[in-house]
């Protein structure tokens, strides 16, 4: 059973629908216990990163996520939910992340170029590298998947899987041991979003 | 590379999928979730769904629309018609729609937008504007393109932005229905004015005319249509392949 973590932020139907379509036995939950027996943990979000790292922490789920993490259970974030993996966001002010990933959250604008629109919206193709990642076993170079944002993980540099060329490139994919996160929505990105997530359902639990 | 989006838009009345010609005369022509998937397998990159119904029955079956498109459609959805209030977005948002577009209902309550991005991130809000040249100014239509509210449309999209409208829907009533091409110089217009992504509606009748809306205004980010696509005159994954070959990016999907 796949847990999505649901600690009131944002609209998860998408998401359940989308695992559920991969055959995958998918609960949105704020249960300690159900998370606890989850093979797998999904980190949702959107909105503002330190609205969303503090409803986390108010509701204690951001402790139960890093001791899952620690006993080796696969970890999937997603957009803000990635973002929330790393250490830090200066996305108006400075907020704690679970630092279950080395790297920060900084402003696109900080890289691109000034012609470019923000937020990066759109179908952007991914590069995976000289290596691809197992969540990514499913796709190829350059296929296409859609993102949404403003912000992007920076100094993660060992821990990217996949980036998005934007004027610069973004990182569009973090992993470290069985914590993974995609900055795009793979419950938004049609079938190669999908074969993400079964790839994602299909990894071995340690 | 960021791809340019092509994007079908349904109107749905009483649970069917409708288009008018210069919003007039309407016909059926499909089921919007047999609609929705055939356009997702075939490459669209995003799906506006458009209620067009008045009633409060009307409503609650769209909304029993969309939840089966969100359960079945992995691409972004946008909805729009009868956005009048905060409540309005909850509605639609939690049948799991991504994005919400407003028109008449910003017009009404000059507030919305504000409150909405506020409530919902920009990304959330779409700015939908119907307009108009009178007396060779861009005038803003309300109620379906039927009543000139009397305001400058660069103006009122400017100012809608400033608000923080994500992305903005140009639908030029002059050229809509009659296939000949988009509107070029209104699109300039409002490309010039905000630098949020700017959406062509309006006036599409064939592959050339796409054709001549990216290579002529790079900035413009996506093209909306809906009956070509409808009644197939314009096929999507024919259009994306030959816009590619263009050296337009566009995102192409595997066949099986």
């Amino acid at each position: 059973m796949i847990a999505i973590v649901d600690y009131g932020v944002g609209n998860l139907f998408s998401l359940r629908s989308s695992l559920l379509a991969v055959g995958a036995d998918a609960v949105i939950t704020a249960d300690p216990c159900v998370l606890r027996a989850a093979e797998k943990i999904i980190l949702p979000g959107v909105g503002a990163f330190g609205d969303a790292a503090e409803k986390l922490r108010e509701s204690g789920l951001d402790r139960l996520v890093k001791e899952e993490a620690a006993k080796g259970k696969p970890i999937l974030g997603i957009c803000l939910g990635m973002q929330l993996l790393l250490e830090k966001s200066y996305e108006y002010g400075e907020h704690e992340g679970l630092g279950l990933i080395p790297g920060v959250i900084r402003p696109i604008a900080d890289v691109i170029p000034a012609d470019y629109k923000i937020p990066h919206i759109g179908w952007n193709a991914l590069h995976f590298g000289a290596e691809k990642h197992p969540l990514f076993r499913y796709l190829a170079e350059g296929d296409h998947v859609y993102f949404v944002h403003s912000y992007y993980g920076a100094q993660c540099k060992e821990s990217v899987i996949a980036t998005a060329e934007y004027g610069a490139d973004l990182t569009a994919a973090v992993a470290s041991g069985n914590v993974m996160g995609c900055q795009f929505h793979p419950e938004k990105s049609g079938s190669v979003g999908l074969a993400i997530l079964r790839a994602f359902c299909e990894m071995e639990v340690a | 590379m960021i791809t340019k989006r092509i994007i079908p838009c349904l109107d749905v009345k009483n649970g069917r999928v409708v288009k008018g010609v210069n919003f007039l005369g309407l016909n059926d022509v499909s089921s919007p979730v047999e609609l929705a998937r055939y356009y997702s397998d075939h490459g669209a990159d995003e799906l506006v769904f458009y209620d067009i119904t008045a009633s409060a029955e009307g409503r609650a079956l769209f909304t029993d629309i969309l939840t089966e498109v969100a359960r079945q459609i992995f691409i972004p959805l946008t909805v729009g018609g009868g956005i009048n209030s905060l409540e309005d977005f909850d509605r639609v948002l939690k049948c799991g729609a991504d994005k919400v577009s407003v028109n008449s209902g910003a017009i009404r309550n000059p507030s919305l937008v504000k409150e909405a991005a506020k409530r919902y991130g920009d990304q959330c809000v779409v700015l939908s504007v119907d307009v108009k040249r009178v007396d060779g100014v861009f005038r803003v239509f309300a109620k379906g393109g039927r009543e000139n509210t009397g305001m400058e449309a660069i103006e009122w999209i400017r100012r809608c932005v400033g608000d923080g409208a994500g992305e903005v829907v140009v639908n030029s009533i002059d050229t809509d229905g009659v296939k000949g091409g988009f509107d070029l110089p209104m699109l300039q217009a409002v490309c010039d004015a905000v630098s949020v992504p700017v959406i062509a509606s309006g006036g599409a009748g064939c592959i050339r005319h796409f054709s001549e809306l990216f290579h002529s205004l790079p900035q413009v980010d996506a093209g909306l249509a809906a009956s070509i696509f409808h009644f197939h005159e314009v096929d999507i994954g024919e259009l994306k392949q030959s816009l590619l070959a263009e050296g337009i990016p566009m995102r192409t999907i595997k066949k099986g």
